[in-house]
């Protein structure tokens, strides 16, 4: 059961596009919310879908999900958080502010909004709140643990606040979607083999959604293969360039 | 940000690595195109050869791919120039609209069919795609965005209508969806045994909405020529039988299926694609039927990159279009010398052609048009030289769309209005701003 309207946090990502058409697609009222001005996606995937459609500016990073909440007029009934900023591991590092804004946008911002939406929808039917984490988060690398650390936050957090809703009717999912083509990873040499489209990211959260799983990889050879990498003893990961 | 990636058109021939960028909205299109030297616009990478390639700078177009607006009285659409045709009848077939013109695969974008100026098994009652174009804004790379249409900015109207991108990069359009009662087709399948029955049988069916013919090119002598020819009407609610009128507008969604690997070359001997062509002609059971609108149109849309039946060295597409007068002996030539180089193709097309369209470049004019695809092998682009010498010889052209290798002095003969288009381009300066592979290839 997919409970309406679902608020999409972070629309214009290229998996926030490919959620809001999933879930218009199903019949689902959609709420897209982004930086700036969105509406012309908006009535583009209200004249697609004939779903209905709205959309409202969001900064995940602005502190004030309370206001933001107040200002929906509706208590959603599934919330996707999917803004999160990958950021330049190298500029983090020399950086102080670089570091700061991606912590803010993948730990503080979305688990603060979160923790915002938990509050108004314990008690709606079939709730669900679906965040999207990483599997960088699993274990911190040279190449890009600001961002991983952050993600490694954010995934306690979900597991947290979905062992604190266990015995009310908000689920909360968590996903890692590994690999994904997207903006983000544009001209990334990706091996096809671990790189998802964001359709099939969108097509795998909806039917788990459907099932309430708990935890999802996208494509399910990632489990695999982070098994592996959080099983090497730290004397050697830490000698390896990953 | 750009990024670099090997790119390549349908053919898989060339290849070139190329600098991308992917504006997602009409602004940073805009914002994007300013500091650039020289650009141009891809869409869904569909035309065949080099005609979306440019290694400095290939604005890739698919993230602008927003309907605006729609009026379901009128049908009239409006939508960013990324748009993808597939996406289009997904979501209005079921509403009873169709694309009033559509090419043989829905994987092509908005943008691309204006710059293609597309014709379909309708040309010669509904004409090219862009004869149901109302307007485009055009952005010129230089500060300004143009609305275009019959009446503003009529020449870079006529320009752009087939123009290859050349004329700057087409933000959003309008044009009209047809209406239809069904998600069906009604087809009729004639065999005839050579040449002169196919043309004839194409005369005498103007009145049909629909017509092709899949031609044998193997066929040799008497045989030389035969064909399946298919006629085709959107059918009416009336015309379907009483499972079908319960939902008369449902569209099937079959997975497609995806060419695993590469073919190796020898799957494309001579033997194999004469054994089938003969048995596809042998399936084409002549009479009449309903059939799903998917499938009737887009055939090999059900095989995800059927091009890789080609295998790694890509293929190359030939498509050219004879004056009516001399279609019946310039195809009796070019097919003797396709059959004679034993190099046919899994499937080649014959169409009967309306009149030329407004478009300077537009490929259709009034006549006969054959396609076909052969892997790109030295010898194949031999054969491909003798073809285009039968079609300068008939006063013909090629369809740039599928072109990956034609000389630019074969291109010039083809196209009578191409020193109104290199005037245009000049006098807007767009001759400075938007090239292609293509377009340096055939000094346009």
């Amino acid at each position: 059961m997919l409970a309406s309207p679902v608020l999409i946090l972070g629309a214009r990502s290229d998996i926030g596009r490919a959620l809001a058409k999933g879930y218009a697609a199903q019949g689902c009222e959609v709420i897209l919310a982004a930086r700036g001005d969105i509406s012309a996606d908006a009535t583009d995937l209200a004249l697609r879908s004939q779903a209905k459609v709205r959309s409202v500016s969001f900064d995940v990073t602005d502190g004030k999900p309370d206001a933001f909440f107040d200002a929906l007029g509706v208590v959603p009934g599934t919330i996707v958080m999917v803004a999160g900023l990958l950021g330049d591991q190298a500029e983090s590092a020399a950086h102080d502010e670089a570091a700061q804004k991606v912590m803010d946008s993948n730990y503080n911002g979305p688990s603060r909004y979160l923790l915002a939406a938990a509050r108004r929808m314990a008690s709606v039917p079939d709730a669900c709140i679906i965040g999207i984490s990483s599997v960088a988060g699993e274990r911190g690398r040279a190449s890009n643990f600001v961002y991983g650390s952050a993600k490694a936050g954010f995934t306690a957090f979900l597991s947290g606040l979905r062992n604190a809703h266990a015995k009310t009717g908000l689920h909360v999912m968590t996903v890692k979607p590994g690999f994904v083509r997207t903006q983000m990873t544009a001209g990334m040499k990706l091996s096809p083999v671990m790189t998802a489209e964001p359709e099939q990211v969108a097509d795998a959260i909806i039917k788990a959604q459907g099932r309430k799983a708990d935890v999802i990889y996208t494509l399910g050879r990632w489990r695999l293969v982070m098994a592996i990498i959080r099983a090497i003893p730290e004397p050697i990961f830490k000698k390896l360039s990953l | 940000m750009p990024y670099s990636a090997p790119l390549a058109g349908w053919g898989r021939y060339p290849v070139r690595d190329c600098t991308v960028w992917q504006p997602t909205t009409a602004q940073a299109l805009h914002e994007t195109l300013g500091p650039l030297p020289v650009s141009i616009a891809r869409g869904n990478g569909r035309s065949y050869g080099d005609a979306s390639l440019n290694p400095e700078a290939t604005i890739d177009m698919r993230r602008l791919d927003r309907l605006i607006a729609f009026d379901d009285a009128t049908g009239a659409m409006e939508c960013e120039a990324g748009v993808l045709l597939s996406d289009l009848v997904a979501a209005f077939v079921p509403r009873g609209w169709f694309p009033p013109v559509t090419p043989g695969t829905r994987m092509v974008t908005i943008g691309g069919m204006i710059a293609s100026d597309v014709h379909g098994k309708n040309h010669h009652v509904a004409g090219s795609f862009c004869d149901h174009v109302d307007w485009f804004d055009l952005d010129l790379g230089d500060g300004r965005v143009l609305r275009c249409s019959r009446t503003e900015n009529p020449d870079l109207f006529a320009a752009t209508c087939g123009g290859m991108g050349l004329t700057g990069i087409v933000v959003r359009a309008a044009f009209r969806m047809l209406r239809i009662e069904t998600a069906f087709m009604r087809q009729r399948t004639i065999r005839v045994g050579n040449l002169d029955q196919a043309l004839s049988v194409f005369e005498q069916s103007h009145g049909s909405t629909y017509s092709v013919a899949w031609i044998d090119c193997m066929a040799t002598g008497r045989h030389l020529g035969r064909s399946a020819i298919l006629l085709g009407e959107h059918a009416r609610v009336d015309e379907l039988d009483e499972r079908r009128r319960a939902a008369p507008l449902a569209r099937p969604v079959r997975k497609p299926k995806t060419v695993p690997i590469d073919f190796p070359g020898f799957a494309l001997s001579g033997f194999n694609v004469k054994m089938f062509n003969h048995l596809y002609y042998a399936m084409q059971r002549p009479g009449d039927e309903v059939v799903d609108i998917d499938p009737y149109f887009y055939p090999l849309d059900a095989l995800f990159e059927w091009n890789r039946i080609y295998g790694r060295r890509g293929f190359v597409q030939y498509q050219s279009v004879l004056p009516l007068a001399e279609s019946e002996t310039g195809m009796r030539r070019l097919l003797e010398a396709i059959s004679a180089a034993g190099a046919g193709s899994f499937l080649a097309v014959l169409k009967r052609m309306g009149p030329q369209s407004f478009g300077m470049l537009s490929f259709p004019m009034e006549g006969y048009t054959l396609a076909l695809d052969f892997p790109a092998t030295p010898g194949n682009l031999q054969l491909l030289e003798r073809l285009d010498a039968i079609t300068a010889d008939h006063g013909g052209r090629v369809y740039l769309t599928k072109d990956a290798r034609v000389s630019a002095q074969m291109f010039a003969a083809g196209y009578p209005r191409l020193q109104e288009f290199r005037n245009l381009r000049a006098q807007y300066g767009l001759d400075q701003r938007f090239s292609s592979l293509l377009s340096q290839r055939l000094g346009l």
